[in-house]
């Protein structure tokens, strides 16, 4: 909180630095604007700039910097006992004493040592927050004086001023390549610390998932085991539903809007597909788990086939339809690219309408079609909600879409979800199984990029 | 490879019987058909979902209540008569309650008969009777009428949804408790009326209880995040793209990174969030601040599309004029193009923020699904959001959470009509066409 007003005061000193600065400048000239190298305003922002950017970069780098240091500090002046707790411990003694510092409940009661190191926290605490304050406000201060001093009619202040913003503009163009880097790195990491307890091979290839680690040595079941094959086929099995139920009908639905619907059927029918589109994917897993789950399994006692209420077809179909305006939209686009030349050639050959659709048009489309439709098994395969409300939680290896199977995103969310240990390979399982669905998504996206690049037919 | 071979069949003699033109005639005739049968696929199971979920959520607006005449005594209020808040908030309401209702029933008697008539009110009742106290005091000492709600499964039997005519042991209410609803109900003693807990109240383990007013707040507090750090930096990152970028390996980079980060799977970024602003930089869990960078990352590349669709939609005389009047290259986009592109770039803005608001998986990675009553006040406070009250809701095991959640759904999809409609007033309104 303290730090948010220091950054506020901060901002006000550049506005203030800002009216500052174009009133000495238009003072050095008389007021006569024609003598000044830029507008006014750019000399403010000069002046203003000066002063709040490094202050505003040291609170910044301060801040992110500070809890690590801090939680250094605090280790080092624990007692040896404490230090050489295993890490886990520690962590939880350091949350502890946080917790008692700001006031809140903690797990035990505190004994003295505790109490000691919460005093010392508080203290740590306010001591860096008055160092961040008092070398912020320098910075401003002195970065003020020093742009008083430069501020002279003939200063070549909007080139300054430019430079600073253009630099601002790569900066943020730059955060989407960081954030990359970042899903990349944090993954890569993780899952390194994954291998080194479980062995890739084992992961990719073992047939036996039940990701438990054991508390202790001779406990039963304790041995967990990391074989990612049921997932993976549990996730084929329901992307191939999803994939059976939205590509025929996206499709046709296209083809139906860009062929043959009128403007009026257009105008309904288009916002009408959106809306699924819209419609947040933890709604299509309360519908599946509720509605569409226990339906099938009704169905299927009726008919005498038992379906599991946690079928991979329920979900699979729910997210066949979700799906649906992603290929229907994209294949509209590439449909409608078609030129027009192309269908009357084949109705001057007496073709029919949908003789043309299915031997000119899609031919002629296929490219964005294959496109399109790797993007929606992308799609399928990270979609998280619908499966983590509406599929199992058990391992199956089974082809059956009446019994319940799990996938990827499921296991990630079941085993983050809740208390997480960094040390142990169940959680960084999660990341190992995160690795995976990044990889094999990127690779369908390039894959479907490429396609579309390649195979595009150059008309006219 | 049969159609080549047929091929030179047709060439040498074309089969133009009117039989085998009926038939290319119905099979045109089926094609047709079976677009629109997909199309009635499409709009039929969207109409299923809304009709479901509208059918079992709208009865969730409405919560029974039940009159009770209780005496607000004074020895157990407040035995000292100094009316003091303290001593007025800590009394025992629950019992004053209990008496109430075992007043209008006095012949039960027995502990288990006891309890099962307990039962017919709110666990939380006692504390609307002690928030009505501590507003006015004067009331202690006299006997009032009060409304109080009844519990989620006598709600359920009001509103019809719990079936009477199953055996007592396979349903949640029991044979003496629908006797007494009755009785209550022939005194005039039960009524319906709108259920405000709903929109004030946070989460609760008691359905009657619970309300979406937390996670309302907590999807406002992340929203806000996300927008106030996606916009900026993403507008900036358009305009460097579509103006200043030179034509290089790395702007090529950068663009095919974006095209790819829109279609990353969004739990993914919930993986970097656990990993980079929970475990390495040690930013609180559950909070919206965290949530909302998150999403903002997540919301990043749609607004980035947009705004470079949007600024490569003006048309270039307008810059090209700006320059020709002695502009910078900077002044001619801040001062002319970015506001002419402006609408296009909210529009996608807003888009983005709906899909944001209905995001769900990257929030459960970093510790936004946790049970959290208090309503949250700052951006560090531990929160939840509308789409995880709704996850959170569909698990729960009691049933009355059934229509809740539906209510919630109601309420999203109400957040999220709103949004879209204001894009498509958006464009509709400003969108300029050169």
């Amino acid at each position: 909180m303290n730090s948010l007003i220091l950054i506020a005061v901060l901002l006000l000193f550049m506005v203030f630095a800002y009216q500052l600065g174009r009133r000495w400048v238009l003072q050095k000239v008389g007021g006569d604007r024609r003598e000044l190298h830029s507008l006014p305003g750019y000399y403010g922002a000069y002046v203003a700039l000066l002063c709040g950017l490094p202050a505003l970069l040291i609170v910044a780098l301060w801040l992110s910097f500070e809890p690590q240091i801090i939680e250094t500090i605090l280790i080092s002046g624990l007692p040896t006992a404490a230090q050489a707790l295993p890490a886990g411990e520690l962590n939880l003694l350091i949350s502890d004493i946080r917790n008692i510092a700001t006031g809140n409940i903690s797990s035990r009661t505190p004994d003295a040592a505790v109490l000691i190191a919460a005093d010392r926290y508080n203290n740590l605490r306010s001591i860096s927050f008055a160092a961040m304050a008092v070398i912020g406000l320098a910075a401003a201060i002195g970065g003020f004086v020093v742009a008083r001093g430069r501020l002279q009619p003939n200063l070549r202040a909007r080139p300054v001023v430019e430079g600073v913003v253009h630099w601002t503009l790569l900066i943020a163009s730059v955060i989407a390549v960081l954030t990359t880097v970042g899903i990349v790195l944090s993954l890569l990491f993780e899952s390194v610390r994954f291998f080194e307890q479980v062995s890739p091979f084992e992961f990719l290839f073992g047939l036996d998932w039940s990701p438990q680690t054991a508390l202790r040595e001779d406990q039963v079941g304790g041995s967990g085991s990391f074989g990612a094959v049921p997932i993976f086929a549990g996730t084929l099995l329901i992307t191939v539903i999803a994939m059976a139920v939205a590509v025929p009908i996206g499709l046709l639905s296209a083809i139906y809007m860009a062929e043959y619907a009128s403007p009026a059927v257009r105008s309904v029918v288009k916002p009408l597909l959106e809306i699924l589109a819209g419609i947040p994917t933890v709604v299509y897993g309360f519908f599946a788990a509720l509605t569409i789950g226990p339906a099938l399994r009704g169905f299927g006692e009726q008919l005498g086939i038992g379906v599991a209420s946690e079928s991979a077809l329920a979900a699979g179909l729910v997210m066949g339809v979700m799906i649906i305006p992603f290929v229907s939209s994209l294949s509209d686009d590439v449909i409608n690219a078609v030129p027009q030349s192309l269908r009357d050639g084949a109705y001057a050959l007496g073709a029919t309408q949908s003789e043309t659709v299915r031997k000119v048009v899609l031919p002629a489309a296929l490219h964005g079609i294959v496109g399109a439709v790797l993007l929606a098994v992308s799609r399928a395969i990270g979609e998280t909600m619908i499966v983590v409300m509406a599929a199992g939680l058990a391992a199956n290896l089974t082809a059956n879409p009446f019994e319940a199977v799990t996938t990827v995103t499921v296991q990630i969310v079941t085993l983050l979800v809740g208390d997480q240990e960094f040390d142990s390979a169940k959680t960084l399982a999660a990341f190992a199984l995160g690795l995976v669905l990044f990889l094999v998504t990127l690779a369908l996206n390039i894959i479907a990029l490429v396609v579309v690049r390649r195979y595009r037919e150059e008309y006219d | 490879m049969t159609e080549l071979t047929a091929i030179p069949v047709l060439q040498r003699k074309p089969d133009l019987s009117k039989a085998q033109l009926r038939r290319r005639y119905r099979a045109e005739a089926r094609f047709r058909l079976y677009g629109v049968a997909a199309i009635l696929f499409a709009v039929g199971i969207l109409a299923l979902l809304l009709g479901s979920i509208i059918s079992t959520g709208f009865s969730a607006f409405m919560q029974t209540e039940i009159a009770l005449d209780v005496q607000l005594d004074p020895a157990i209020i407040d035995p000292d008569g100094a009316r003091d808040p303290a001593v007025l908030a800590g009394a025992s309401y629950r019992k004053i309650v209990r008496t109430g209702l075992a007043e209008l029933f006095p012949d039960v008697s027995g502990r288990k008969a006891k309890r099962d008539l307990n039962r017919l009110i709110s666990r939380g009742a006692d504390l609307e009777l002690r928030d009505r106290v501590v507003a006015d005091p004067s009331i202690i000492g006299t006997t009032v009428t009060i409304w109080i709600k009844s519990s989620a499964d006598i709600d359920s039997l009001n509103k019809g949804q719990i079936p009477r005519d199953v055996v007592e042991a396979d349903r949640r209410v029991k044979d003496n408790q629908i006797a007494w609803f009755d009785t209550l109900d022939a005194d005039d003693r039960v009524r319906r009326s709108f259920n405000t807990t709903l929109f004030t109240a946070g989460d609760s383990r008691e359905p009657e209880q619970a309300g979406i007013w937390g996670a309302a707040v907590g999807s406002f507090l992340t929203l806000i995040v996300t927008l106030a750090l996606s916009f900026p930096v993403g507008v900036m990152a358009a305009v460097y793209l579509e103006a200043f970028a030179p034509k290089n390996r790395w702007t090529d980079l950068i663009e095919v990174n974006i095209n790819n980060l829109a279609a990353v799977p969004s739990i993914v970024f919930g993986l970097l969030g656990l990993a980079v602003f929970l475990n390495f930089f040690g930013l609180p869990r559950s909070a919206p601040i965290v949530g909302g960078t998150v999403l903002a990352l997540m919301t990043l590349p749609t607004i980035i599309i947009a705004g470079r669709a949007a600024l490569n939609a003006v048309p270039p005389s307008i810059r090209e004029a700006a320059l020709a009047m002695g502009a910078s290259p900077l002044q001619a986009i801040t001062h002319h193009v970015l506001p002419l592109a402006m609408p296009g770039i909210l529009t996608g803005t807003i888009i983005g923020m709906a899909r944001a608001l209905g995001e769900t998986a990257p929030l459960l990675m970093i510790g936004m699904v946790a049970f959290i009553v208090d309503i949250p006040r700052t951006f560090t406070d531990p929160a939840t959001v509308l789409p995880v009250q709704v996850f959170l809701w569909a698990d729960a095991p009691e049933r009355a959470f059934v229509e809740k959640t539906s209510a919630a759904i109601l309420v999203l999809l109400a957040f999220l009509i709103l949004m879209n409609l204001a894009a498509v007033i958006l464009r509709k309104k400003f969108e300029r066409r050169w």
